[in-house]
Order: structure tokens, then C-alpha cells, then sequence
């Protein structure tokens, strides 16, 4: 599928340099074009849009309070049926926003089955407000909440969601945004609650220099910690560069390793996580196998 | 009754010349590039247009385009002054 050269987002946010969710958003909205509307609830991309009366985003974004963008969203997408308009209703929120704070929401509009998208960007902590963990923090990761490394695991948000049985669910990541473009254009094709999952690495947040947002993806998605799929009316496919991560990985120490929030982590904790992976992963390759 | 409600305006430069942010600045070398294009799709802030020319009023310096430029024809440079 060719990408469109326009861009939805004006030259440019107040976003960090090396953004991955300023990335993730201009291939979400490409994929989605202009007869769209974006429901941020707060995080960074409610910030970093521009200074009031101006703004950078070209398409129509609607600012809501932070545990309310899935019921804003499958409400105007109500609406906009109800008038017979098919205009896209996207809404595109943090993992804080998402796994702790939005969960509700988003359970009850997915359950709902209203025909709306919903993009969560995870950059694995509380960001916008400085870093603080989130439910998706990984295990042994540094925040300024959880300064000896955060002891509990990540939420399987995915598996909270799978248990919906949405009409198309799909992981992506910021240093693939092909992958990510075809499936946005894939989820919009299809009526009911999408979902995506979009690991999203943060320089600030993770530590790392901003030219490495791609690299620290690419490791994530090599190493297994991050596996790229889509399950489109609950049958599992892998997809992209995760295909070749199956059957052959980077031992995670060469993604964990190269980020700051995981400074000090033990031998002992990166073996754990090494196994986590190979467990998931093995996990995934029986779904992928299985008739059911 | 008529609320007013806060409305913004599209607008470029809504968050200002972001090009004022960098330390490093990139630098093309066209006779190295092969136009594969992956600057550009990569670049998070969309500085980089069609004909592969970047756009230094808002280019934040962040460095993708270099170090993911597989021919290695993009270098960063540090800014004056
Ligand atoms: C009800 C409420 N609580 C707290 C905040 C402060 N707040 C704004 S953004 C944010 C962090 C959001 O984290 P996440 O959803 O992960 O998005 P990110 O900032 O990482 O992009 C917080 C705590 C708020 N705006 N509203
Ligand atoms: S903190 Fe991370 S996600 Fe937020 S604007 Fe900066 S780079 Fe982007
Ligand atoms: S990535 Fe490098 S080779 Fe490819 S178009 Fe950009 S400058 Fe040219
Ligand atoms: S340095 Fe960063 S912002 Fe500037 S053109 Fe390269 S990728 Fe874009
Ligand atoms: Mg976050």
C-alpha cells in the first residue's frame, strides 16, 4: 500500500525531539485521512498540539478529560451514524490513560461494540507529568515512582482486551510505521471497536538519545519484548519483522541494557525477563498453530 | 445561551520555530544519497519534504534521519554559537 504524501499534523508540535508518539500520529492520521476525528484524553499528545488560539494538528481533535476518551469516542461515533456521516472516530490516548485510568471506558464502549478506533501509545509511564510508573511500566524499569525498579509486571492489557473479542486487534511500533500504517487502514475498513497497542520508545522517558527511537524499537520488536500481531475477528496472525523474532531473537539484555530506566537491573531480573519472553512467545506460536 | 468554547486554529508554527531547539543541525551529502526516502518516513516531525530537503525552521535536531540513513549521507553538525 502506498503511504499519501499529506500530512495531517502542521509543522510542528511542542514534542520532545525524537518523539515516537508525534511518529506513530502522523501514520495513524495518514492511514485515516482527513474526514477524521482524534479523542486525546490527557497526555502528551494533549500538550504537545500547540498554544492556544493555534494549533499544529489539521484534522479535528476533541481535548477531554483523561478517564473518558472511549465513551467520548463511541458516543460521537453514534452520533456520526446517526446522521449517516462515516467520518472516522479515532481515539488516541497514553498507556497511563489506557491500562489504569480509561480501563472502564474503554471496557464498557468495546462491549458496546459502537464502530470506533481506539490507539493506545505506549510509552510505559506517566510521562507528560514526569515519569511517574504506569500499570504498563515493565518489570525492574526505573521511574521517578518506582526509583529502585518498578517489582510488579507489566498488565497484559491485551489480553484484557482480547477478552472483548473486538472485530480487529493489533499491536504495531513506532520504528515500523509501515506495519503500523497497514493496519490502521486494515482497522478502519472494518465496522465495530478496533484496537492497537503501539509500543512507543520515549528518549526522555526510557533514557536513551532521541536519534536511537527507531533502533530502541527495532531491539524491542528483535528481542521478543515486543512481538507485532493482529488478530482480525480473533484469529491470531504475526506480522512484519516479528515474523523472523519467532523463530530467532537478540537476547533481551541487548534492548534492556541500552536504556537508562534499567540501570542496575540484576542478572538474576534479565533472566526472568528472558524467560517471560520465550514463555509468551511459545504461548503466541500455539495460538498461531491452533484451529480454534 | 451561547458558551464560547475553546477553540484552536490549525496553524504552522503553533508551537513556534522548533528549529531553535537544536544543538546539532543534519547535513545532506545528495552525492551519497540514494533517495531511498527512509529519512523522510522516519523523521517524527514530518521536517523532511518530497524532494528530501529538510526543513531547518523546524527541525528539532533530533538525529533519526542520520543515524537511520542507511548510506550514511546524513551527518549532524553542531550549531553556531
Ligand atoms: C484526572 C487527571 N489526573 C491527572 C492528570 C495529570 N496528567 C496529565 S497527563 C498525565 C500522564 C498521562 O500518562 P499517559 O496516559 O501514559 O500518557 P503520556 O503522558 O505518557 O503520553 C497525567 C498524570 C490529569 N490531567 N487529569
Ligand atoms: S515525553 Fe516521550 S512521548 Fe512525551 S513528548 Fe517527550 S518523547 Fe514524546
Ligand atoms: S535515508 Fe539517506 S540515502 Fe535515504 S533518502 Fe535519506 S539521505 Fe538519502
Ligand atoms: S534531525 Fe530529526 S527532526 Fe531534524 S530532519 Fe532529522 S529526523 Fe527530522
Ligand atoms: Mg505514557
Amino acid at each position: 500500500m502506498a503511504i499519501p504524501d499529506e500530512e495531517y499534523i502542521l509543522k510542528t508540535t511542542s514534542a520532545c525531539a525524537g518523539c515516537p508518539s508525534s511518529l506513530i500520529l502522523r501514520y495513524v492520521t495518514k492511514a485515516a485521512g482527513p474526514d477524521t476525528v482524534l479523542v486525546i484524553p490527557a497526555c502528551c499528545t494533549s500538550v504537545i498540539q500547540g498554544v492556544y488560539p493555534t494549533t499544529a494538528m489539521n484534522i479535528p481533535v476533541y481535548n477531554v478529560a483523561f478517564a473518558s476518551a472511549a465513551a467520548v469516542g463511541s458516543g460521537m461515533s453514534e452520533a456520526f451514524r446517526a446522521c449517516g456521516k462515516k467520518t472516522n472516530v479515532i481515539c488516541y490516548a497514553g498507556d497511563g490513560g489506557t491500562v489504569d485510568i480509561g480501563i472502564q471506558a474503554l471496557s464498557g464502549a468495546l462491549e458496546r461494540g459502537n464502530d470506533f478506533l481506539y490507539v493506545c501509545y505506549d510509552n510505559e509511564a506517566y510521562s507528560n507529568t514526569g515519569m511517574q510508573r504506569s500499570g504498563a511500566t515493565p518489570f525492574a524499569a526505573r521511574t521517578t515512582t518506582t526509583p529502585a525498579g518498578k517489582q510488579d509486571l507489566k498488565k497484559d492489557l491485551d489480553a484484557i482486551v482480547a477478552a472483548h473479542n473486538p472485530v480487529y486487534q493489533a499491536t504495531a511500533c513506532a520504528a515500523y510505521p509501515v506495519d503500523l500504517y497497514n493496519k490502521v487502514v486494515k482497522a478502519l475498513s472494518m465496522p465495530g471497536p478496533k484496537f492497537m497497542h503501539v509500543l512507543a520508545p520515549c528518549p526522555p522517558g526510557w533514557r536513551f538519545p532521541s536519534e536511537e527511537t527507531i533502533e530502541m524499537g527495532k531491539l524491542a520488536v528483535k528481542s521478543g519484548m515486543w512481538v507485532l500481531w493482529e488478530r482480525d475477528h480473533g484469529k491470531l496472525a504475526i506480522t512484519g519483522a516479528s515474523k523472523a523474532a519467532m523463530v530467532k531473537r537478540i537476547p533481551v539484555a541487548d534492548y534492556l541494557t541500552r536504556q537508562g530506566r534499567f540501570k542496575g537491573i540484576t542478572e538474576e531480573q534479565i533472566a526472568e525477563i528472558q524467560a517471560a519472553i520465550d514463555r509468551s512467545i511459545g504461548c503466541l506460536q500455539k495460538e498461531v498453530e491452533s484451529e480454534c | 445561551m451561547s458558551a464560547k468554547l475553546a477553540i484552536s486554529r490549525p496553524a504552522e508554527g503553533a508551537a513556534g520555530k522548533t528549529g531553535t531547539w537544536r544543538t546539532f543541525r543534519p547535513v545532506v551529502d545528495r552525492e551519497a544519497c540514494n533517495e531511498c526516502g527512509l529519512c523522510r518516513q522516519y523523521c517524527p516531525d514530518a521536517a523532511i519534504d518530497e524532494n528530501l530537503d529538510i526543513d531547518l525552521d523546524y527541525c528539532k535536531g533530533c538525529g533519526i534521519c542520520a543515524k537511520e540513513c542507511p548510506k550514511k549521507a546524513i551527518t549532524m553538525v553542531r550549531e553556531e554559537d
